[in-house]
């Protein structure tokens, strides 16, 4: 399997518009407007800098993990204007202006607290790393459909690798979320 | 912070010789609060006031803090060992969180593995289970006996529930965290009663994760996620092959991106470090690197599987032995043969290897998912010239590890070490150095699941009797040339090479297995969750189905007429076919699809696990694993919704090696490098898992691992059903499955 086939079976279209490769890289930037979790930052970083390194090396986010740096796993999803987008894939200056929300916030949504209260209640998570992204890829899938079927969380949450294979609970937990937002 | 943790040596020496149970001297509290996940660097949220001993700790706000001595890398082992405390403690399990224990042997080595401390092989609930239920039983004990004297009551007549200690005929009440000063001056008891297990409430119940929340919300804390004030981060260039040197490097180019600080030397590889994680890999990226490959490793896979295959032609060390298997052979009406081959596999853990060290002039102080505490304890010393016991270990979540982190020769923490030694005295205030492994890095460095080729024959009397069978064993050793070499190599035999196939259980007469092991493969490699069972399970069970096919016999009563002797095998393998529905049809397919359904049980870490598979063949030869029932055997199940969790996490783990897992060398140089040429299982393909268990009283086993190897040769015999195509090698080719 190639990882161009991959991407276009997993990446959802929204992350696909975001690749680093369609996207005019400025080359001269010296102060990048972030808006994280609705606050306001000036990045000094250069500007091919992907967003996933700011957020945990600059702003110590660090609740958006490394796995992969290619769109591979998604353990680095975070949403750019809701959409869930990775990370690692983007770089910082593209989205400038833009409201970004990682899992530090995911809480502050009533969508994003039922997620995490339906992985808590029933224990999803094993190692957990890749759990900030699988939250987020859940609570976008959510947002946009509210009663989702089996396959269409499949199709949502392909591209968020768990090398646990927490799978059957993820599938649980967002029918549960689904639920409790009923 | 204010630490008021009590000084009365002799608390901490309670149980000592009497119960195996050792206790070390007080927790000096910066360590302590340091060693948590979530604690790099900052201090405890409770005060302490009770630490009866090494163990657990209970503050005036009523919080209980167990100490955890293994790592938790998703097993689930912080739940469970707290959980074995909170019984006997009689703890609210709401108030009970946890932490990484330091390293420190004396008191926390695995009790399974003699001085040393460390996690694996299954064995943390295992070794633990008496050890963490005396530990909370001591501090009930002291809470009770500081209560009886402050109300001047009989010690028999109080009750202890949810951390409240009570005497109902008094009414007098109090909480842990009201008593806990009063219990730190109890003596410690010499003697404990444990709970009959009639009277568990945590115990075989269901006992939330207590990591949950902070992996939930972004709080939890892996060694990636370490941030020390001016620490550097380190991306190596390593050498392309195993084996390789640096002959010479240009640096020019990588200390001219923004943000890196140094390039050095190491016996690794070039390193660069800079500010941020980001920088160093596009300093890395603009390294030129000359590699001296006189000394490399230059096969490939194809020229090594070619070996072993020669290899196999001739007898190799015979690991067990029978009755006379070459004469069985010799008067066999029927012999079944076949062979099988299987790949290198990386462990692929999401959270890639890195490694945290600051050297000062005291010691040196490391921030890891830790799971080989003494061994990486010592390597650290030898390289620093320091003493054990001024390497202070933080133990932090690991994110994932499937044995990867269990290093046994400590690689990656070396390669951080070596950087930081390097660059000693280079840098004002000699910082710490974050080794961060790229994906690429993880999935090219080696310490893979080995490559092995099995080959097999059954012999089959003229009364249709199966009565000999050899196997034949060909891969590198994991153990041989490791510090574990002297207490786990028999007569050049490594045990893990073998186990799962030296241990066959069935009732076979005459049996001779018999193993090759290679010397001058320079692939490292390493155990991988389930380690030799990973591969013995396969051509054990997947052979067996085409020796009852050769029999005219059903899988599954096949196997229980030859494990008679095995109540425990046979209990699970009766359990998940009855659950499974084994011998009713299958709902057929769509057009063209093939159905079938397949068996395998095998016993690791002292677990017993058997799988009943459902499968579905299409006609372009692909296959889907539609459902996977399960049943469990694993002596008591401390929590069996994590008895459950790591048996569906062990069925998706596996079955990404039957679809897709092989790491593959081309003139020494591995082919893969991230998740688009190594893929892993993804949600779309994880099939339905049900999990049962078998009720128990036996001390309870194994579970992180045991779930793993039947999965393979259970969807083996499945397609085998469906297709009558058996399959010899894994990952399956969907070519040879074509309608």
């Amino acid at each position: 399997m190639l990882p161009s086939s991959l991407w276009d079976r997993f990446a959802p279209p929204a992350v696909r518009i975001l690749l680093p490769n369609r996207i005019p890289i400025p080359m001269e930037s010296p102060m990048i407007p972030l808006n994280i979790n609705g606050k306001p930052y000036q990045a000094d970083v250069a500007p091919d800098t992907p967003l996933l390194w700011v957020l945990r090396d600059t702003l110590h986010l660090t609740g958006t993990k490394y796995g992969c740096g290619q769109a591979l796993c998604g353990a680095c999803t975070v949403h750019v204007d809701g959409v869930p987008t990775r990370a690692c894939s983007v770089p910082a200056s593209s989205v400038a202006g833009r409201k970004v929300t990682t899992i530090e916030a995911v809480d502050q949504q009533r969508i994003g607290k039922a997620v995490q209260e339906a992985w808590r209640k029933l224990d999803v998570v094993q190692c957990g790393y890749c759990q900030s992204g699988q939250i987020m890829s859940a609570v976008a899938l959510l947002a946009t459909n509210r009663r989702p079927t089996d396959a269409d969380i499949d199709s949502a949450m392909a591209g968020n690798l768990c090398r646990c294979a927490t799978y059957q609970r993820i599938r649980a937990a967002i029918h549960e979320a689904a639920k409790t937002l009923a | 912070m204010t630490d008021i943790a009590i000084a009365n040596l002799s608390r901490r020496r309670f149980l000592q010789g009497s119960a195996g149970l050792t206790l070390g001297f007080v927790l000096p509290t910066a360590i302590a609060a340091n060693a948590g996940p979530g604690k790099a660097g900052e201090g405890l949220a409770a005060p302490v006031t009770f630490e009866p001993n090494a163990f657990l700790r209970i503050g005036t706000d009523n919080t209980v803090t167990v100490l955890s001595k293994h790592l938790e890398m998703g097993q689930g082992t912080y739940t469970g060992l707290a959980t074995l405390v909170a019984e006997e403690l009689d703890a609210d399990w709401k108030t009970v969180r946890v932490e990484g224990a330091p390293a420190d042997a004396k008191r926390y080595n695995n009790l399974f593995w003699g001085p040393a401390q460390g996690t694996g092989g299954s064995t943390a609930m295992a070794n633990s289970w008496e050890q963490m239920r005396k530990a909370g039983a001591a501090a009930r004990a002291m809470l009770v006996s500081a209560a009886a004297q402050q109300w001047k009551v009989p010690a028999g007549e109080i009750v202890v529930h949810d951390s409240v200690v009570s005497h109902p005929a008094s009414k007098h009440r109090a909480t842990f965290g009201q008593l806990a000063k009063a219990a730190a001056g109890e003596p410690v008891p010499a003697e404990v009663n444990l709970k009959d297990p009639k009277d568990f409430r945590l115990i075989g119940k269901k006992a939330n994760r207590r990591d949950s929340a902070d992996k939930t919300n972004g709080k939890a804390q892996f060694t990636q996620d370490v941030l020390l004030p001016g620490m550097l981060v380190a991306v190596v260039a390593h050498p392309p092959r195993f084996g390789a040197t640096v002959k010479s490097f240009d640096a020019v180019r990588a200390k001219g991106v923004k943000g890196v600080v140094e390039v050095v030397q190491i016996p690794q590889g070039v390193a660069v470090l800079a500010t941020d994680t980001w920088a160093a890999k596009k300093g890395r990226d603009a390294l030129a690197v000359t590699w001296d490959d006189s000394k490399a490793f230059k096969l490939g896979s194809a020229e090594i599987l070619d070996r072993y295959r020669e290899l196999a032609k001739t007898p190799g060390q015979v690991a067990h032995s029978a009755g006379d298997a070459d004469a069985a052979f010799a008067k066999a009406a029927k012999v079944v043969r076949a062979s099988y081959d299987f790949p290198y596999l990386a462990h692929a853990a999401m959270e890639p290897m890195n490694c945290v060290i600051r050297l000062s002039a005291d010691g040196c102080e490391v921030w890891n998912g830790e799971q080989m505490h003494t061994g990486d304890q010592y390597a650290l010393a030898g390289l620093f010239g320091l003493k054990p016991e001024q390497v202070t270990i933080h133990t932090l979540y690991a994110g994932g590890s499937f044995g990867r982190r269990a290093s046994k020769d400590a690689d990656y923490v070396l390669e951080a070490a070596h950087i930081v030694k390097a660059i000693n005295g280079k840098i004002s205030g000699n910082p710490a150095v974050k080794l961060v492994w790229l994906r690429e890095d993880d999935m090219r460095a080696g310490y893979y699941r080995p490559l092995f080729h099995h080959a097999l024959e059954a012999a089959i009397d003229a009364d249709g009797k199966l009565v000999g069978w050899r196997h034949r064993l060909v891969g590198q050793s994991i153990l041989i040339g490791s510090p574990f070499e002297k207490m786990l190599v028999k007569d050049g035999i490594d045990g893990v090479s073998v186990e799962g196939a030296a241990n066959l259980p069935y009732a076979i007469p005459n049996l001779k297995v018999d193993l090759h092991t290679p010397t001058d493969i320079g692939v490292p490699v390493l155990w991988w969750r389930s380690v030799g069972s990973s591969h013995t399970a396969f051509s054990t069970e997947a052979f067996l189905d085409q020796v009852a096919a050769a029999m005219g016999k059903d899988p599954v009563a096949l196997r229980l007429e030859l494990l008679a002797a095995h109540p425990r095998h046979a209990g699970v393998l009766k359990l998940a076919a009855e659950k499974a529905g084994w011998g009713t049809p299958l709902k057929p397919g769509k057009a063209g699809e093939r159905r079938g359904r397949g068996v395998a049980v095998h016993e690791s870490f002292h677990s017993y696990v058997a799988q009943v598979a459902e499968v579905t063949v299409a006609k372009d030869g692909s296959v889907r694993v539609d459902r996977i029932v399960a049943a469990v055997d694993c002596g008591v199940a401390i929590n069996p919704d994590n008895v459950r969790a790591q048996v569906e996490g062990g069925v998706g783990f596996a079955l990404s090696a039957v679809l897709y897992g092989e790491i593959t060398l081309k003139d020494g140089q591995v082919e893969q490098d991230n998740f688009g040429n190594y893929p892993l299982l993804r949600i779309n393909e994880m099939p339905r898992v049900e999990v049962h268990i078998v009720p128990s009283a036996a001390p309870p086993s194994g579970i992180g691992e045991p779930g793993v190897p039947p999965v393979a040769p259970a969807i083996a015999n499945a397609i085998l059903a469906a297709t009558g195509k058996a399959l010899t090698r894994l990952p399956l080719r969907t070519v040879e499955l074509t309608a």
